[in-house]
């Protein structure tokens, strides 16, 4: 008997049994879904979690201020004082001393109190210099962006995140009107495309104002030259790591600590963020592919379960095929394809279900799913490795089922 | 012993052919040493009472069960020098079975239940279909091929199981009661089948416990109590 007749043998009998081969069919269908869907999510989560660490600008270093110590020995706590000054980012943006940082941004926030006309919206509001723009990789919607010249002169205004302009002016022209701070006018000069949010701010709304004039007009005091964060932007991606070391050498100078240990501030990159978030979330999808793994796992022993059931109650029949003369290599493989047929079929429709959903779903829960044909044609694969290996102990023991026993059995 | 033909070897040997069935610690001795030559071309009958160990011996015949003691030869092979596929083989291309109970397949229509000794022949799918109807109509049911086992009557299943041990054109048939269920006119017709089929040169191994069809053979075996208690010529065949 070969492998067609064993095949039409085979499915007749799956085809006999609908109810019971959709059943078991539906254990695979279920893993194989489940699968492909916790795969599809933890790669869709991955790949929007890094798009959104890329959006802060890409081959970013973030210096921020922290760990002073004071001469007490007692050391604070990151940001707890403001170590960083206005001169260390003018300091960075020397190509003489940084060669391979290109790019600058010295950030210093704050949360303010915004009106226009009879509106008010509080929101952090940062002073900054004109290369901003290019280093968080930012673009305009419209108007323009502050200028070294605003920097100069401490002008007095303003550049808005389009959800902060949406909330003061509603539909209205925004380029041209007055925003009160502190009871100074702002002059608002240009609003930002929007850009999301990633995991800690809305980089929506949000107010710019040249550096200057939030040191001296809305910050003031001893604290006016402090920056709380200077992005640094390196010229390539593999100038990042000279980049890094530039900035701490001329930080650690410019404070005069020898001790790299002892620093006041901190550098971190955006690849260190995308592959911690990376870690996070590859943790996870191992954790849910195995627990959907499970569930395939469930379905295999309900393939067993199913053809073991299947075997007890046709040992007549194998006693009959035997003693027609079937060979015990006929009758496993009559089993085993019987299995491989519920295993392959719930593979597929498992795909075919695991697919839609992938589709369909993010429109719904807001996340990409990302299928690759590869993960597709794996767990089809190892539908029928389930199928075919759950059957092999059900086929087997059918296989040695002798004749004249198999033949009085009720 | 009778032997119509003594200078052929015997196709079926029992020699001291002993079968035990043991369930749990209970023995029961089904067939006490029997000894038994069979030539091709022989038409026999086996009769004997309920219990008596008819179907013991068809199974030992038919390579379907292993004797606890003796020896089986079937042309000239001890069967326990055969292994699994071997034995397969054999039940396939030389026996054709008739089951006491008919042991169809209820899921399969007629002729798809008297294909199957075809399947494990390698027969190929087409002329399968053709053998199997041909059979069907041999055995009368020319009308019945799509109906299953179901959809039959008692004699008409039996028929169907005759028709299934006829497809493969074994050299002998090991038939278990095969007209238990059958009226006097279908039993006429089935035994009509058998004589053609001896006349053809079958080895036909019958098993009843009704004299007049044990009559239609040319030999008869008593058996009873696991023992040969007679094995005669039939007057009438054999004269
Ligand atoms: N598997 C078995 N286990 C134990 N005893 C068995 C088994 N099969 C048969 N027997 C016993 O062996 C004896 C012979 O059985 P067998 O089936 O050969 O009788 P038979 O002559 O065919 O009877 P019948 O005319 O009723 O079919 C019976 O007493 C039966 O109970
Ligand atoms: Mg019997």
């Amino acid at each position: 008997m070969n492998w067609l007749e064993s095949f039409r043998t085979s499915w007749s009998a799956v085809y006999s049994h609908a109810l019971r081969s959709t059943l078991t069919v539906l254990g695979i269908l279920i893993g194989i879904a489940a699968v492909i869907l916790t795969v599809g999510l933890g790669l869709g989560t991955q790949k929007d979690v890094s798009a959104q660490i890329s959006s802060l600008g890409s081959n970013l270093l973030i210096v921020a201020p922290g760990s002073s110590t004071d001469t007490s020995g007692v050391r604070g706590g990151f940001g707890s004082s403001s170590t960083l000054t206005r001169a260390d980012a003018d300091a960075l943006a020397s190509s003489v001393n940084a060669p391979d940082i290109s790019g600058v941004a010295a950030e210093k926030t704050t949360s303010l109190s915004l009106e226009a006309n009879d509106t008010n919206w509080t929101t952090s509001v940062t002073g900054t210099t004109a290369s901003w723009l290019d280093v968080r990789a930012r673009t305009l919607s419209t108007g323009e962006f502050i200028s070294a010249e605003d920097d100069e002169t401490s002008a007095a205004v303003i550049v808005l995140g389009s959800e902060t302009a949406d909330e003061l002016f509603g539909t209205q022209r925004v380029v041209g009107q007055s925003v009160v701070i502190s009871d100074k006018p702002f002059q608002v000069i240009g609003v930002l495309d929007t850009a999301g949010s990633d995991s800690s701010d809305n980089l929506d709304d949000l107010a710019i104002v040249p550096f200057s004039t939030a040191a001296s007009v809305l910050v003031g005091g001893t604290e006016s030259a402090a920056v709380s964060t200077i992005y640094l932007q390196a010229a390539s991606d593999g100038q990042l790591s000279a980049a890094y070391q530039e900035a701490e050498t001329l930080l650690l100078n410019l404070h005069s600590i020898t001790d790299s240990t002892a620093a006041d501030f901190s550098i971190s990159s955006q690849d260190a963020l995308v592959s911690t978030a990376t870690a996070v979330y590859e943790t996870l999808t191992i954790l849910l592919t195995g627990v959907a793994g499970l569930s395939l796992l469930v379905g295999g022993i309900g393939v067993m379960n199913i053809m073991l059931v299947s075997v007890s109650e046709r040992t007549r029949e194998i006693g009959l095929r035997k003693a027609l003369g079937a060979p015990p290599g006929a009758i496993r493989r009559q089993f085993l394809i019987e299995a491989a047929i519920l295993g392959l079929s719930g593979g597929l429709l498992g795909a075919i279900l695991g697919v839609t959903a992938a589709l369909l779903l993010p429109g719904v829960i807001g996340s990409s799913i990302v299928v690759s044909p590869a993960a597709v044609a794996l767990s089809i694969g190892v539908a029928i490795v389930i199928g075919v290996s759950f059957g092999v102990y059900p086929a087997t023991r059918a296989a040695r089922l002798a004749p004249i026993d198999a033949l009085r059995s009720e | 012993m009778v032997d119509p033909t003594p200078t052929d070897a015997p196709v079926i040997e029992l020699r001291g052919a002993g079968k035990t069935y043991r369930s749990g610690s209970i023995e029961f001795e089904a067939l006490k040493g029997i000894d038994l030559a069979i030539h091709e071309g022989e038409y026999v009958a086996i009769m004997g009472p309920s219990g008596s160990g008819k179907s013991t011996i068809m199974n030992v015949l038919g390579c379907l069960d292993t004797l606890t003691r003796g020896e089986y030869r079937l042309g000239g092979t001890d069967v326990n020098d055969l292994d699994e596929v071997d034995l397969a083989a054999i039940r396939n291309r030389q026996i054709g079975f008739v089951f006491q109970g008919f042991n169809l397949l209820s899921s399969l229509p007629a002729w798809r239940n008297v294909e199957l000794p075809l399947i494990y022949g390698g027969v190929p799918r087409n002329e399968r279909k053709e053998r199997a109807e041909q059979a069907l109509v041999r055995v009368g049911l020319g009308d019945r091929f799509e109906n299953r086992p179901g959809e039959l009557s008692g004699g008409q299943q039996q028929r169907v199981a005759v028709a299934r041990a006829l497809v493969g054109e074994p050299t002998m048939i090991l038939a278990d009661e095969p007209t238990g269920n059958l009226d006097s006119v279908s039993t006429q017709d089935v035994l009509a089948l058998f004589d053609e089929l001896h006349a053809r040169g079958r080895t036909i191994v019958l098993i009843t416990h009704e004299l007049e069809v044990a009559r239609r053979a040319a030999r008869i075996v008593w058996v009873r109590d696991g023992e040969i208690l007679r094995d005669e010529l039939n007057e009438d065949v054999a004269a």
